[in-house]
């Protein structure tokens, strides 16, 4: 007997491998686990004012570049603008030029964010250290006397950077009122911070709230820490981020550049929407990583199509179970699984009394074929033939009584029915109708069991968004293809030889 | 309804359909072979030329066109069996017992005319009862004239003698004897009798129908635990050669007593039902360990029989 071994290791990898690229998809492509949920998402309008002198223009927007948002759509309106978008040390900036401007100028840029959940401001790079600033003869000695007192109360720079900023936010004291006259919240964090040589820059950023319109971004300090950068407010004197903040400009950079024009500014619009997560995730997916290889790419149409047809393996793991483990019989071993996929489109009560209408007249035009002596291939075709009639007056009458459902009895896979019709046929001239009801019942409470199981809403979400299931799907199906154990059934049928 | 805990029939040896798939037919049975058992008429020309008694064949049907032979080939003869080669589960099994005047007779005494004949032997040529619905051959065979030893034994249908073979050791026995529930058949889930046999002696140890132990024949009231299979020995050196000629090594072997011929080889198969274990009372696992604890050691027929009825007769361990 050669050894199991490769076998369960096999198994065991699709496994792995099914369920971690199932949580890859999840927490990278963001890929929602469970279906119908939903995600915030905000759309925020950007825009760029400005009188133009004649000459050329020249206008750089920083655009937002903030971890914890993603970018899902983003354009820009500019009338006779000429447009490029940077990508570099400075950060992303929209630039637009134009030879000759006049007057007032809007310019629009339009983005959705999607929030990724990320608050962390993760840095690779240490910044270098910034040089001790140099204060007015006035301001020399209150500026000495915080610094020292709130480096006395500090052990490291971020808690040298918390001392300093409910100083500067909340306690008024002479001194700091001294360095607010010159000099603005942030403006003098940053110096005191450079003062230790902390490094720390100022960032802009916008607060998002629903349907504001003509929004300013306001100051915040970052202070970089061991590999992160922390966020502060030195006006109000409070850290971190709150949850509606999106950081628009991080570099310390100015927010817009306007040459060859005059009075420019920038205002911000936003709204927030409400989005399918699956349907942000796909569109996400298109914008960022190009779609690699999944099944979103197909057209519309072959999408739907491989949505019912990875169902199948769904049905297929739920008759294995029911036959190896349980022990039910089922005539033809997956018809069951392809009367279910027809109960998908009629639902299930349609489904059964149709399949149920269908196999009875079926049989009783059947049993007047029989007397005519057909070869069975020929008799079989009529059946189809028959079974195809059948389903045109019930769905006829049904129309005419105006119920909908019996339209939908055309899914049923004709061939198949006409087999059915058949061998049950057949099976009750051998061995009587008990067995045509007991074998015909097993078979439909398979294909309802199968039927429940596939049209659960997540099994469809999962199976079609999550294509490392089919792994595990595959790894059960092998597994149960390896057990010996007893049947569910079999422990009735045998009951009478255990314990003699 | 009540059910066994899993590690009951697990003590009493009890061998599972799983389990008889995988571990037994599986790995004993090579694929290459199933032709041999899976279609009667290659059996049967095998059987005949390893010696062993089969039923007579009257004639073959290949075409549907040579459907209009079959009352010349039974001419003369008082009755007659006509079977799909690959048929499996005795499905598609006609048995005329008697001819009269052109007109055919059914064991339960119903006529059948001579049309739904033709439509009985169409349909096994179409492959209605083959597996996979592949075309088949229909084979017309002599009837077997029984051995009186079963009368009042069983109702209507033909006693016939299953033993499991695994690796040419006869491993169990069982008589099946058809009911008027039956419809007289030999199915024990349609309602035979099924006997549980001594391999050792060919006497009935127990018998059981539908799952239940009964003590007496329900329709002919006869006291089934008296039941003696003669030329027993015959019976086992058949079945046991009968690996040999087909080896696959887990194998179900069908006989029948006929009058003149001695023990007839009906048919055989390489996936065995496990209902012999109810009639037997006993689970197979047992003895099957027992065999492959053997190893590969080579026995003759008859050393095998010898072996086997000292160490799975009814008083033996196993």
């Amino acid at each position: 007997m050669h050894s199991r071994k490769p076998f369960y290791i096999f198994v065991f990898l699709l496994v792995v491998l099914g369920i971690s690229s199932s949580i890859y998809r999840g927490v990278e492509h963001r890929v929602p686990f469970l279906p119908g949920e939903q995600v915030n998402t905000w759309a925020i309008d950007a825009k760029v004012s400005f009188i133009g002198q004649g000459g050329e223009s020249e206008v750089s927007l920083a655009l937002p570049q903030d971890p914890a948002f993603e970018v899902l759509i983003e354009h820009t309106t500019s009338a006779g603008f000429g447009l490029s978008i940077m990508d570099d040390a400075d950060g992303r900036r929209a630039l637009w030029s134009k030879r000759a401007v006049l007057g007032q100028q809007d310019l629009y840029y339009k983005v959705t964010l999607v929030p990724t959940g990320i608050s962390r401001l993760a840095e690779n790079t240490e910044p270098t250290a910034p040089e001790a600033p140099v204060w007015a003869a006035t301001e020399q000695t209150a500026a000495q006397e915080v610094i020292d007192a709130a480096w006395e109360r500090s052990g490291s720079n971020l808690s040298y950077a918390r001392q300093l900023v409910t100083l500067v936010g909340t306690e008024k004291s002479q001194n700091l009122a001294l360095l607010l006259t010159a000099q603005t919240p942030s403006r003098l964090f940053i110096n005191l911070l450079a003062a230790k040589g902390v490094p720390a820059r100022e960032v802009s950023a916008l607060f998002l709230e629903d349907q504001r319109r003509r929004q300013q971004l306001v100051p915040f300090v970052e202070v970089y820490d061991q590999g992160e950068w922390y966020l502060f407010d030195a006006t109000t004197g409070k850290e971190g981020r709150p949850d509606n903040l999106l950081l628009w400009e991080r570099q310390g950079k100015s927010v817009l550049d306007v040459i060859g024009g005059s009075n420019s500014q920038v205002s911000f619009s936003m709204l927030m929407e409400t989005r399918p997560a699956l349907a942000t995730s796909i569109d996400m997916m298109e914008t960022t990583q190009g779609l690699d290889f999944s099944l979103y790419q197909l057209p519309l149409e072959e999408q739907s199509l491989f949505k019912g047809i990875l169902l199948i393996p769904i049905g297929v793991l739920m008759v294995v179970f029911l036959r190896v483990i349980i022990g039910i019989k089922t005539s033809g071993t997956f018809m069951p699984v392809l009367i279910a996929l027809a109960f998908i489109q009629t639902t299930l009560l349609t489904g059964l009394v149709g399949f149920l209408l269908i196999v009875a007249c079926g049989l009783m035009i059947r049993s007047y074929l029989s007397h005519l002596n057909l070869l069975l291939i020929s008799r079989i075709s009529a059946v189809i033939i028959v079974v195809i009639g059948i389903i045109g007056i019930f769905t006829l009458l049904s129309y005419k009584f105006g119920l909908s459902e019996g339209l939908t009895i055309t899914f049923f896979p004709m061939i198949i029915l006409a087999w059915t019709i058949e061998r049950m046929s057949i099976l009750w001239e051998e061995e009587g109708a008990k067995e045509v009801v007991l074998q015909g019942g097993g078979s439909l409470l398979v294909a309802t069991l199968a039927y429940l199981a596939m049209s659960a809403s997540w099994v469809q979400h999962w199976v079609f968004n999550f294509l490392g299931i089919h792994l595990v799907i595959l790894a059960l199906v092998m597994l149960m293809g390896q057990y010996t154990g007893y049947r569910l059934l079999e422990l009735k049928r045998f009951k009478p030889l255990a314990g003699e | 309804m009540k059910f066994a805990w899993p590690w009951e029939l697990r003590r009493a040896g009890v061998l599972n359909m799983n389990k008889r798939n995988i571990d037994f037919i599986g790995r004993y049975n090579p694929r290459k072979y199933y032709q041999r058992v899976d279609d009667k008429l290659t059996t049967k020309q095998l059987a005949l030329a390893n010696d062993i008694a089969v039923p007579d064949l009257i004639g073959v049907v290949q075409e549907q066109h040579e459907i209009a032979d079959i009352p010349e080939m039974v001419q003369g003869r008082s009755g007659f069996v006509i079977k799909p080669a690959k048929g499996s589960g005795g499905k598609g099994i006609l048995v005329i017992t008697k001819v009269e005047n052109g007109r055919y007779y059914k064991p339960s005494g119903n006529e059948i005319t001579p049309s739904e004949i033709d439509r009985h032997v169409s349909n096994i040529l179409s492959g209605l009862f083959s597996l996979g619905g592949k075309p088949d051959v229909a084979i017309v065979e002599g009837l077997i004239q029984f051995d009186p030893v079963f009368d009042g034994y069983s109702y209507e249908g033909v006693p016939d003698i299953r033993l499991i073979v695994f690796k040419g050791y006869p491993v169990m026995g069982m008589l099946r004897l058809s009911t008027a529930a039956s419809d007289g058949k030999a199915n024990l889930h349609q309602g035979a009798v099924g006997v549980g046999i001594d391999i050792a002696t060919g006497k009935g140890l127990r018998a059981v129908q539908f799952n239940e132990p009964i003590e007496f024949h329900p329709d002919t009231g006869k006291r089934l635990m008296d039941i003696q299979v003669p030329n027993w020995d015959t019976l086992l050196t058949t079945a046991s050669s009968a690996y040999e000629m087909c080896e696959l090594g887990y194998l179900g072997t069908d006989m029948v007593l006929d009058s003149e011929k001695g023990p007839l080889l009906l048919e055989l198969n390489a996936r065995p039902g496990l209902a012999i274990q109810i009639a037997n009372g006993k689970g197979l696992l047992p003895r099957l360990k027992h065999v492959e604890s053997l190893g590969n050691k080579f026995m003759e027929v008859n050393d095998r029989v010898a072996y086997a009825k000292v160490h799975f007769g009814a008083h033996a361990d196993c």
